[in-house]
């Protein structure tokens, strides 16, 4: 009897926890197929598709470019990140040196502070190198989160590599560059795949830079585009238009995470729990 | 009697081998670097591109944030600024009547407000997200059939951007039309709508809500993470002693847990301190939600108070490292080891 209670209770909890955790997008889905009066009714269940908004929001010219602009931001940004990570994780990783976990916490800690610490200097860089309102503006600023992450994600993951396989090649004349891109590289790229992920989706969201360096639609990323939609006047928000732009830029993150989904959790607990 | 062994005298390897004649013996590499020195050398190039990157668009810029705010710089005019010592931060100023006047953020009400904001929320939220992390991990690490399904759906709030979350809960949350309102009026636990985002008791509520929704499952994560660390005979043998589970969970789970919590903790407290964007979208204008990060943008970029923001993001930047600091040096977090 108490056996049966208490497989209740725990199906209980997971149902809420399911429902917490994926009700409000599933919201945003139902309210984004719905147009002019309806959508001043509350529904819980989809009673209509209309795809209106969708093709209000996909044939404006604005909203495709912010979603062209945030993909080539954030895979640029990304790209570069971990071109230069896997170097700056294999020393951090495998070679013995003064002050290395000195280094670590830092390169940590950079990623860590707050953005707007850096905002003044950043603008000031950004008119200095003419790149103000372009989308190097962002691939530049963006690397100060990216590129820290992709580190440290990294170096755990080199550090867990067998020591023989270096050796090995070591014994053999192997150079460490060698030893990085001919026995490491090949190695990681699952690594790579699951960091690059997580550090595309960090550049995918960011938000203060990406506000702070444009003024011209044209230049908008995706989250700046969903934070400024207007209607037709001032009072009217356009709900239903502003619901649909958000299913389709989230639909595609959470597929991705949802295959993801193993690797995402191993990578984001390997920057800092391990037992 | 036996005769300790004496040590037998060993070939030396580190140094060039001496040929009976007493020349040296010619070698590839007679004079040249070992290998754990080659091996500092490259590790020192490998290392560049990313010093210089970083020192490039994080250090530089910190400095000259943090110079700035002892000038009066404009926006318009970056390059014009001239030094004025603290008087951004505080400067004062004695009336022929001996009444003295104090100026700048270290007197402005609106900067101790969002200081007190930005703490509250984050000491709140942080909390929150810890206890409720804690007991979704300890749900999830439960035997249960779909529990893969139950991992994937918490990892939807982690997917959703910020801006999109606070879209999608600014209209949950909406007086008029909102589901919030809707569900708890039906359910008989309010009886009149409640304007969540616009009204100044209920803003900071609704700015919680939406990132306790969204930051948990991160928590609950690396809560799960450090549960599976855990043996599974320890709360075998705890069951055979017959120790009650509440018992367990704060005798065994919850020390072995700890490391693990502990920097979670500070990952999201470090996160909560520079909020932006969600109260930016979420409830703009309110000065019940303004955090630091908010007015230092807004005198920064939208006031032309360039130097004064930048004063604000430089006390930001002291009051975000105070805390960090207290908290490794209280918590003996030991961040370079990923609490191992």
């Amino acid at each position: 009897m108490t056996g049966i209670l208490r497989t209740c209770a725990l199906y209980l909890a997971v149902i809420m926890v399911v429902c917490a955790a994926a009700f409000p997008f599933y919201y945003a889905v139902i309210t984004s197929f719905k147009s002019g009066t309806g959508l001043f009714e509350v529904d819980y269940f989809p009673v209509r598709l209309d795809w209106k908004n969708y093709a209000s929001v996909l044939s404006g010219r604005g909203f495709t470019r912010s979603i062209a602009n945030s993909v080539l931001i954030a895979s640029t940004t990304v790209a570069f990140s971990l071109f230069i990570a896997v170097t700056a994780s294999f020393a951090l990783a495998r070679v013995n040196f003064k002050g290395r976990s000195l280094l670590l916490v830092t390169i940590l800690m950079v990623s860590m502070f707050p953005q707007i610490a850096v905002l003044a200097g950043l603008f000031e860089l950004v008119r200095f190198l003419g790149i103000y309102n372009t989308p190097w503006a962002m691939i530049l600023s963006y690397t100060i989160f990216t590129l820290p992450f992709t580190i440290w994600v990294l170096t755990t993951f080199m550090r867990d590599l067998p020591k023989e396989l270096e050796e090995a090649a070591i014994v053999d004349g192997a150079t460490p560059w060698v030893v990085v891109t001919k026995i490491f590289l090949p190695l990681m790229w699952p690594a790579l795949v699951t960091t690059g992920l997580l550090a595309f989706i960090g550049a995918w969201n960011e938000f203060l830079f990406a506000l702070t360096f444009t003024v011209s639609e044209t230049q908008r990323t995706v989250p700046v585009a969903i934070a400024l939609i207007s209607g037709s006047s001032p009072q009217e928000i356009p709900w239903g238009a502003i619901m649909a732009a958000s299913v389709i830029v989230t639909t595609p993150l959470i597929i991705l995470v949802l295959i993801f989904q193993r690797k995402i959790v191993s990578g984001l607990t390997a920057g800092g729990v391990k037992g | 009697m036996l005769r300790p062994t004496m040590p037998v005298p060993r070939p030396r390897f580190d140094g060039p081998p001496v040929l009976a004649t007493g020349k040296f013996m010619p070698s590839r590499q007679p004079y040249g670097p070992t290998l754990q020195q080659q091996r500092n050398r490259s590790a020192m190039w490998f290392l560049l591109p990313t010093f210089v990157a970083l020192s490039g668009i994080a250090g530089w810029p910190l400095l000259r944030t943090i110079y700035f705010s002892f000038t009066d710089t404009s926006l318009t005019s970056i390059y014009d600024g001239e030094w004025i010592g603290f008087a951004n931060y505080l400067t004062w100023r004695e009336l022929p009547s001996g009444r003295v006047i104090y100026r700048g953020t270290l007197v402005d009400p609106v900067w101790w407000n969002a200081v007190w904001n930005t703490l509250r929320f984050s000491v709140i939220s942080v909390s929150v997200e810890a206890v409720l992390g804690m007991m979704i991990a300890l749900l999830l690490n439960m035997q249960f059939r779909g529990r893969g399904v139950v991992r994937a759906a918490i990892l939807i709030p982690w997917a959703i951007p910020t801006i999109v979350s606070a879209q999608i809960w600014s209209w949950m949350l909406n007086d008029q039309f909102g589901v919030i309102n809707h569900a708890l009026i039906g359910l008989g636990i309010i009886d009149h709508k409640i304007a969540w985002t616009a009204s100044a008791d209920t803003a900071m509520v609704a700015v919680l809500i939406v990132d306790i929704w969204k930051t948990t499952p991160f928590m609950a994560l690396l809560c799960l993470a450090g549960l599976q660390m855990i043996p599974r005979d320890m709360y075998e043998a705890a069951r055979v002693d017959g120790i009650h589970p509440v018992r367990v969970f704060f005798r065994v789970t919850l020390p072995l847990v700890r490391p693990a919590l502990m920097v979670a903790i500070i990952f999201r407290m470090l996160d909560a301190l520079r909020i932006y964007d969600l109260v930016y979208v979420l409830t703009p204008n309110s000065r019940a939600t303004q955090t630091m990060s908010v007015i230092a943008r807004e005198n920064l970029i939208e006031f032309d108070k360039f130097a004064y923001g930048a004063a604000q993001s430089t006390l930001l930047f002291a009051i975000i490292a105070v805390i960090v600091s207290l908290y490794i040096w209280i918590a003996r977090v030991n961040l370079a080891d990923g609490g191992r």
